[in-house]
Order: structure tokens, then sequence, then C-alpha cells
């Protein structure tokens, strides 16, 4: 996983709510059984017509916004299923950050084992940088994930709250995996005592 | 000693570890694996050679892909379908793991097979990588979807870094009408807490007409627990729950069986146990519901009328906007007026024999409205046998629908059963997004019940006028 420290870029506004993972990636593209390739499908049904042309009209076509890093998003992004192809298809797409009011809880988890860093803030908050998103390239605005800050082009500052677990893991690039396995002689014991006392599982 | 959740009681008994900052390593009793989530994860262990910690607490079944019309031993048309399929296949083979594939009668949607076999059991933790595990919340189990990554991670370590959720309850006092279903609780509860009511949340549902639900109804409830935001569902076990597990295949026996009954029996909210939020519905206020918009929150009772924009707040009107562009809907229509073209019967929400039950009792003697299509696609080859045995097969197929065999089919439409561009849908599933059933397809959810209805006259209709007229 890519370490996130900083990043300055472009945000794109998508204000809608509910947008759900069918949208972000329609269940045409989960077929694949590699987790590479996917951000020409991102958000496919939104950004292509049927016949495959762009719609000028979604953000993500729009010269401004087709180097975006970071979304700024409706409530409750990332609702529905748990592929974890949405931030797949995000990342290969070069979202590295998305900022919402909130976030569906599998696809939160999911952003954090792909180097994605979602962040929470008040409504307020949310809608100012939904103006700066909406002033195109040339704001940028600029995530600090060791200080905890989003800052408008304008030099706004907002700090946003973070699990320090998580944190240290995303600032680090550390794989889950191998972290958990460090801690393998507590799951021997779990499971001999377990198996003594839940014989049946 | 405070009083405790069930919630509380099952995660207490799977704690690993516990770090500082209150992060966990929570022990994993099964894990249950379908094959789109599952290839990069199993490809995750060959890369690093890594193996599967616990094999035999693995239960993989092909779902999404397969395809469900009755010549499918032909083999899967679609290459990258029939890719997926196999690398599970292999993946199951490699790693020891359990596997029940496409030519097994017991195969069919992982959220069916699993309580069905006897793998789902009072007081574990249960994933998959599945939104909707959280239908196994049914049996009293913590029971959640989780993404690739931690499929990986379960299949390396069988435990799962986790925080802790909220307590949340909702209760559903009193009895339900005649005509009203679990399908009517679930779709209400969303409708009155809205998609991300229950985000942070692991939601307890009790009350009566809770306890009332058959463990199929139950299994309804819990499955939308995700589409109203939260991680888990769960429904305290009692001697419904006791009865449907007792002599599954993978169900405990003799003295472990004893043993298991006494734990299970200890598995409730202690009185006085502390809820952060309480939501409360009376179970004689619930009417069967349909969905008009592109939201399992978007919820009205048939009765009612398609909203306007403008009746909604903030973001919710551009959305709302949106679902009434998209679904074609104009506002102020009277929702059974709404026209239909297609009727999908299915899903892990209402793919299991009761809700075959509840269609073919209003279909019975009855045939679908001219120029509808409809197909009944039951949850596992096991329902679908027992629904021959009833004779609710022959129903349907008298009715004019297609019987079909199992899978997720229409439910996401990764396999061919879709819809086309406008296409209408009444579908007993559980989201209605956008492109969800097939691009350009707008679906309406209900209960099967509704959904018979709905086959029989061609548009949307309130069940309860056909019960009446059938008494
Ligand atoms: S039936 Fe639908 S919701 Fe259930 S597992 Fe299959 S695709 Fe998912």
């Amino acid at each position: 996983m890519d370490k996130f420290n900083t990043l300055t870029g472009i945000a794109a506004p998508m204000p809608l709510v509910n947008i759900d993972t069918d949208m972000i990636i329609p269940k045409q593209f989960l077929k694949t059984i590699k987790r590479s390739g996917l951000g020409k499908n991102l958000f496919d049904e939104m950004r292509f017509t049927q016949d495959g042309k762009e719609i000028p009209g979604f953000v993500l076509n729009q010269p401004a916004y087709r180097n975006a890093e970071i979304l700024v998003a409706g409530d409750n992004f990332g609702c529905g299923s748990s592929r974890e192809h949405a931030p797949w298809a995000l990342l290969d797409f070069g979202i590295r950050c998305v900022i919402s009011t909130s976030f569906a809880d599998i696809f939160y988890n999911n952003c954090f084992k792909n180097g994605i860093l979602p962040i929470v803030l008040p409504q307020e908050q949310v809608d100012a940088l939904m103006e700066d998103a909406r002033k195109g390239a040339n704001a940028r605005m600029t995530v600090d994930l060791e200080a905890q800050t989003v800052t408008t082009s304008d030099g706004q500052s907002f700090p946003f709250e973070v699990d320090p677990f998580r944190k240290h893991c995303l600032l680090n690039g550390l794989d889950d995996i191998g972290l958990t396995l460090e801690k393998v002689s507590a799951i021997d014991t779990f499971e001999k005592t377990a198996a003594q006392a839940r014989p049946w599982v | 000693m405070s009083p405790k959740t069930l919630y509380d009681k099952i995660w207490d008994a799977h704690v690993v570890d516990t770090q500082d900052d209150g992060t966990c390593l929570l022990y994993i009793d099964r894990h249950l694996v379908h094959e789109v989530t599952s290839p990069q994860a199993f490809e995750g262990l060959r890369m690093t050679g890594r193996t599967v910690r616990a094999p035999e607490k693995t239960i993989a079944v092909p779902d999404h892909n397969v395809p469900t019309t009755l010549d499918r031993e032909k083999g899967i048309e679609n290459e990258e379908s029939r890719i997926q399929v196999e690398a599970l296949d292999k993946n199951a083979k490699d790693f020891g793991v359990h596997y029940y594939p496409v030519s097994d009668v017991r195969q069919g949607i992982v959220h069916i097979v699993g309580p069905e076999q006897g793998w789902t059991l009072p007081g574990m933790t249960v994933v998959c990588g599945d939104s909707h595990t959280a239908t196994h919340g049914a049996f009293g189990a913590l029971a959640h979807g989780i993404g690739t990554s931690e499929v990986e991670h379960v299949l390396a370590t069988q435990t799962l870094i986790q925080k802790k959720s909220k307590n949340m309850k909702v209760e559903i006092t009193g009895h339900l009408r005649p005509g009203v279903t679990a399908k009517d609780i679930t779709l209400s509860v969303i409708g009155a807490t809205g998609t991300a009511g229950g985000t942070g949340y692991v939601i307890e549902y009790c009350g009566q007409a809770i306890r009332d639900l058959s463990m199929e109804g139950r299994m309804t409830v819990c499955n939308m627990a995700i589409e109203g935001g939260a991680r888990a569902g769960l429904i305290a076990p009692d001697e419904k729950t006791f009865e449907y597990v007792k002599g599954r295949p993978h169900a405990p026996k003799g003295a472990q069986w004893e043993a298991a009954l006494n734990w299970w029996k200890t598995l409730k909210t202690d009185e006085g146990a502390h809820f952060d939020k309480v939501v409360t519905l009376k179970g004689e206020d619930i009417a069967p519901v349909v969905t008009w918009g592109t939201s399992p929150e978007d919820v009205l009772p048939i009765t009612g009328t398609v909203p306007a924009a403008e009746d909604f707040k903030g973001g919710k009107v551009e959305a709302a906007q949106r679902s009434l562009d998209y679904m074609g809907l104009t506002p102020g229509m009277k929702l059974t007026d709404i026209k239909i073209d297609t009727v999908f019967i299915g899903s892990c929400t209402n793919g299991r024999i009761e809700d075959l039950r509840a269609a073919a009792a209003i279909l019975k003697g009855k045939h679908i409205a001219p120029g509808i299509r409809a197909m009944v696609v039951p949850g596992s080859g096991l329902v679908r046998a027992q629904a021959e045995e009833e004779g609710l097969a022959q129903i349907f197929i008298d009715a004019g629908m297609e019987w079909r065999l199992a899978g997720c089919s229409m439910c996401l439409a990764m396999n061919p059963d879709q819809l086309s561009p406008g296409e209408r849908c009444a579908a007993t599933s559980n989201r209605n997004f956008e492109g969800r059933q097939g691009r350009g397809g707008r679906t309406h959810l209900m209960s099967p019940a509704m959904a018979a209805a709905a086959a029989v006259t061609g548009h949307l209709t309130d069940v309860r006028d056909m019960m009446a007229d059938a008494v």
C-alpha cells in the first residue's frame, strides 16, 4: 500500500447524496480477478453513454477536473455493497482522498486498506470545501494527514478526526496482515481456549 | 457486572487482543466466500506464500455469476463470469475449504446456504466479502460484510481488525396486520431512519412483532440492516432459532448440542443494558410498502402517491429529482397506477421457502398479466427442491412465470438475468440503485406477496385487496 502524507491537488465537487458503490463501479466491472485497471470504468454509467461516449456534464469529464485527486461529496458516500472494487477504481483513476459529512461503514474501512483517506467533516465545512472545489483546476486543496487538516485554496483550514491506528498505518503504508501475524501467539491461545469453551464451533 | 447488550456479549467472547486506542483483534468463527470478492484475496495469499489458517471454518459457494436457466450445465457463456467461477473452483480446491460447486444441489446464494447447512449458529462471528452478511444476524450471530483486503486478512489470520460499534435498538411493538410481512418491517425501518441512520451502529431488532416472525422472516429483516447503514443486525436467539438449527448438517449434535444450547440461552440483552440510539415502530402502523426512488430509504405505503423533489430537504432535493427522472415518475401519481414490465422473486432477502409460499398463495389459480415477464429464482437448490415437492413450482409455472435454478440472478444482474433500459421491475431484492438490475432498469422493492400481486395485475398493487377477493 502507498503511504499517505500530504496531498495537494484538484478537488472535484460531487454534491449528490447517497452516491452508492453501484454508481462508483457498476457490477459489470466486478468480473475481474485483478485489483488494477478499474479507473477507466469509475462512475461508468454517470460518465459515459451506453455506446461509450463521454457525458460532457459529468464533473470528471470537465477539463478542470480530469486530473482530480480529491472528491468532495454529499452525505453517505459509498453506501451499498462491500465491493472493494469501489476504492480500487477511485485509486486507479487517481483519487487519494474523499471528503464528505458521512461514509458507509464498509467503504470507509476499504479506503484505508488501499491508501485512500476518507475525511468526515461537518456540513458547513463540507459546504465550504464544495464551494472551493467548484472554482476548478486553479483551486488546489491541501490535505495534511500528519497535522490532520484540510486547507482550501484561499487558506481556510479545517481540522479533521482520524483513528490513530489507521493514521499510523496510512502514514507508513503498513500491511494489516503482517501486523496481525505478529500477534499469532495470541490467536493460538484464543483458539485453544475457545475450543474448550465452545467445542461445537 | 454492568448489564450488557447481546452485541456486547458476542463481541466480548471473540476479542483476541485490544490495543491502547481500543482497536481490537476479533476472532472469526465462520468465513463465507463467493466468487466476486475473493479472487484478489486468494491471489494475495499466493503472492505472499500464506495459507488459509482455518479452512474448516471457511465455506465457499459461487452465486453471483451463475446462470439460473435450466440448461446451466452447458457452462457459463460470458468469459469473465466463467473465469471468476473457475477461479473459485480452483481456490477452494487449492486451499482446502468447504465448497458447494455449481453442480451441487446444495449450491445457492451464500447467505441462504450458510444457515441452511447449519454453518451459521447463535453467538458466532460470521463474515463474508458481501454486505448482506447481515442476514446471519437473525440467529443471534454477529455477522457483517467485509472488503476483499479483509477477506484476505481473515483467510490468513482468522481474525479481523475492528473497532466496536455503538448499540442501537430497533423495537417493533405489537402485531403486524394481515398482508404485512418482514420485508415491510425492514423497509419501513429504513424509511424511518434513512440509509445512514444506522451508520456506526450494530442494530438489535426486538419487540413482539420480531419475536412473532419465523426464522426466514428474521433473516429478511436482518438482511437489510446494511441498507439502513448499520454494520450488522441482530436478533436474540430463542426456541424458534434452536428449532431451526437442530439437525442441520453442521449443527452440533448430542452432548455438544446440549452444551451449545446452554450458552445460546444466555445470549440476550440484559435488563437495563445501554443503547446509544433507540427507534420504535408500532407493528400495527406498518403497511405493505414499496420503494418509488433509487435509494432503499425512498419507501412509501402502497396507498401513497409519488412525492415531489420539493417535499425533501438539503442534498436530498437533488437526489429525489434525479430519482424521479431516472424512475420516469410524475409527482402526485398514485403508486398503484405504476405499470410494471417485469417481476423478480428471489435474492438473499426473499429467496427462501417461506417467501415462495407467500408468493404462491397469491398466485394460486391465477395468471400473470399479459406482456409481463416474471421469474422466480429460489435461493438454493434445496429451496428449489422443497418448493417442487410442495407444489409451489407448479403454481408459478401455471401462472406463466419462469421457474429458475438457484443464484443471485436479477438481484444484481451479473449473470444474463437483466433489465433493459427503462424496463420497470417489481423486485423482492434489497437494492433499487440506478442500474442495479441492468443499465437503465427501474426497480421497485417490495415483499414477495406484493410482487406476486403486481405480477397478476400488471401494476403495483395493494396485496390486501387481493387477499380480500380471495376470501
Ligand atoms: S442475492 Fe443480491 S444482495 Fe444477495 S448476495 Fe446475491 S447479489 Fe448480493
